[in-house]
């Protein structure tokens, strides 16, 4: 009791926790849930980008996607290690994602049909991505904390480059045009579900919040990109698919229609457009890797003794 | 850290960085990876993608020695009971000048 007491003075205080600081069990096993499930969302959300690179219309944009896809893998290294410092290695991490008992988030189990959903991606995707990411920086888990400001600097230029594109479809032909606002129609509503739950109905986020692990609710995230991008919408010419949304001009706020959750609740469990799809191509990819983690692992062994023997 | 030997993914090296020549080395984070040249090429690829860095260590993780969290209080003790080791505990007389 005393140890808890001391350790949310210490929360409190804004310090950050350490991996070997004394911690509660539950703080512990829900970082490992909340960046082991960050990270899994970093590397699952390579495959729908992943599907236009060979299909990019013009070398730069193909140079830009890869060198994107490259830093969300990295950002899933980050986070993996983040979490491992709280002693769940990462083959763990993966046998979790494998076995359906680590998530990652749902927004990628939709798929990218025409090339201005690499756009709409970049735009909401990543521009929710962000708005969350920028709330976590100060988080109390040291090294999530320091992942997440490594993270925001290098995410800057993602969501830039996602503007870009809807900007020259938005710009372009009618045909063009047309393929941007139906990008933003499938995309728009997926965006907003990924901040998860109403706060009403979101059980973790109060130890979460009193932990300070997330330092903004989930409504109070999603609202502050609504505003942000509703904007961003109107320059481009194109229309939010939401016939309910308007300004408030009491509260300073776009309301919006509210999201259809068991379309939400669907995707979780599994139901979603590309979920198989998703993790069937990380599990078969990460079998036929298993050969070089066997050879590197063998050679590693070979130069040890041949060390030994001399 | 140390309990990832197992890891088929290789142990834990943990990486620092120096962003230009002078300036001390910064923990980066950390990599997988089976020997030294694998940790230095893991962490240059993942640590170093912009912003070209003067110098990279890696260091294995369980290597280091670290001071408990717990016992740090009291290891760190000694360095508040000496007052006379700052400059301002002196008093220096009016009219004396680069001291």
């Amino acid at each position: 009791m005393e140890k808890l007491h001391d350790f949310q003075r210490f929360i409190d205080a804004e310090e950050k926790i350490e991996p070997k600081d004394w911690m509660p069990d539950e703080y512990r096993a829900h970082n490992i849930r909340q960046i082991s499930q960050h990270a899994h969302s970093e590397v699952i959300g390579m495959q729908p980008e992943g599907n236009w690179i060979t299909r990019a219309p013009t070398l730069r944009a193909k140079k830009i996607l890869l060198a994107k896809i490259q830093d969300e893998g990295g950002h899933g290294l980050y986070l993996y290690s983040a979490a491992e410092t709280l002693g769940i290695s990462r083959d763990e991490m993966i046998a979790q994602l494998h076995a359906g008992k680590a998530k990652y988030s749902s927004v990628f189990n939709y798929p990218t049909l025409n090339w201005a959903d690499i756009g709409a991606i970049g735009w909401l995707v990543d521009g929710a991505a962000v708005t969350n990411q920028l709330s976590l920086r100060r988080t109390s888990f040291g090294p999530y904390s320091r992942a997440m400001l490594r993270i925001c600097n290098e995410e800057s230029f993602h969501q830039r480059q996602g503007y870009e594109i809807m900007l020259k479809m938005a710009k372009g032909t009618p045909e063009q045009k047309e393929m941007a606002q139906d990008a933003l129609n499938r995309w728009w509503w997926p965006s907003l579900m990924m901040f998860g739950p109403h706060d009403n109905q979101s059980a973790r986020s109060t130890k979460g919040m009193l932990w300070k692990i997330k330092r903004a609710s989930n409504d109070e995230l999603r609202q502050r990109f609504i505003d942000k991008t509703v904007p961003q919408a109107e320059f481009l010419g194109l229309t939010i698919p939401d016939p309910k949304l308007r300004w408030n001009e009491a509260t300073g706020h776009y309301e919006t229609s509210d999201i259809n959750w068991e379309e939400f609740n669907q995707v979780i469990q599994g139901n979603g457009p590309c979920n198989k799809e998703r993790m069937d191509h990380h599990k078969q990819v990460h079998a036929e890797g298993a050969w070089v983690r066997e050879a590197a692992a063998a050679y590693a062994a070979r130069k040890q003794e041949q060390l030994v023997e001399v | 850290m140390a309990s990832n030997h197992t890891d088929s993914q290789g142990p834990v090296w943990e990486v620092f960085t120096q962003k230009k020549s002078g300036v001390p080395y910064q923990h980066a984070g950390s990599v997988h990876a089976f020997d030294k040249d694998m940790a230095l090429e893991n962490a240059r690829d993942l640590y170093t993608r912009r912003d070209k860095p003067s110098g990279l260590w890696v260091v294995p993780a369980a290597e280091i020695v670290a001071v408990d969290p717990g016992e740090a209080a009291p290891f760190f003790d000694p360095a508040d009971d000496k007052v006379y080791r700052h400059p301002t505990f002196y008093e220096v007389p009016a009219g004396v000048e680069n001291l």
